[in-house]
């Protein structure tokens, strides 16, 4: 969540949400959590686990790019 | 029972030294859809903000107070909206008492300083981004 919350007040297109897994298994289904962290980037670019802050940003751009 | 003992406590007020600007944590309730846990995280937002004179706290209620639920995006409960000089669109569902208590901490602090830590190259690739980025992140409690 770090990297994400950073990023959104690095820019005004970028929000971030953190989402405990547990307490909203509706939504954990929905998006197929099976580990955590689990970061969902425009419903389209996905991945678990920590990132470093390049291959975060490439998720990132890829997202966008994928719209 | 207090979430915060007295060692969180110093700790938290340490790592708020460096708080700048005011921030404001709108925290969304609803009784009817799980009493329990906005009652908690109602109680650990005022106990964090009760540890800088920067920090302000307004409960809202996500079935009354709808058209504010939906200028800030949010749908469920419970929810933290974390916002400094203006609304960065850093959100928190569910009470962020483990794991996420870290971030919290540091999500009121980079929306008080509006001075992400992040490299130049990211800050320049995020300042030209084509479109609009929303990032969920899910954890759990441990």
């Amino acid at each position: 969540m770090r990297l994400a919350q950073h990023m959104a007040v690095a820019s005004d297109r970028v929000r971030a949400t953190a989402i405990e897994a547990t307490e909203f298994p509706d939504l954990s289904r929905a998006y197929r959590v099976m580990a955590v962290p689990k970061i969902v980037i425009n419903d389209r670019v996905q991945f678990e686990g920590a990132l470093p802050e390049d291959q975060f940003l490439a998720a990132v751009l890829e997202a966008v790019d994928a719209a | 029972m207090a979430f915060l003992n007295v060692s969180d406590q110093q700790e938290v007020r340490k790592q708020f030294e460096q708080l700048q600007h005011p921030v404001k944590l709108t925290v969304f309730s609803q009784s009817l859809a799980a009493a329990d846990r906005c009652q908690q995280n109602e109680q650990l937002v005022r106990e964090v903000a009760d540890l800088s004179d920067k920090i302000s706290v307004e409960v809202l209620n996500l079935a009354i107070d709808r058209e504010r639920a939906e200028a800030y995006g949010v749908d469920q409960v419970p929810a933290i909206v974390v916002e400094g000089e203006r609304d960065y669109g850093l959100r928190f569902y569910g009470v962020p008492s483990g794991y996420e208590f870290g971030n919290l901490i540091d999500s009121i602090i980079v929306a008080s300083t509006g001075d992400p830590d992040l490299t130049d190259d990211t800050k320049a690739s995020l300042a030209a981004l084509a479109g609009d980025v929303d990032i969920k992140v899910f954890s759990t409690p441990t």
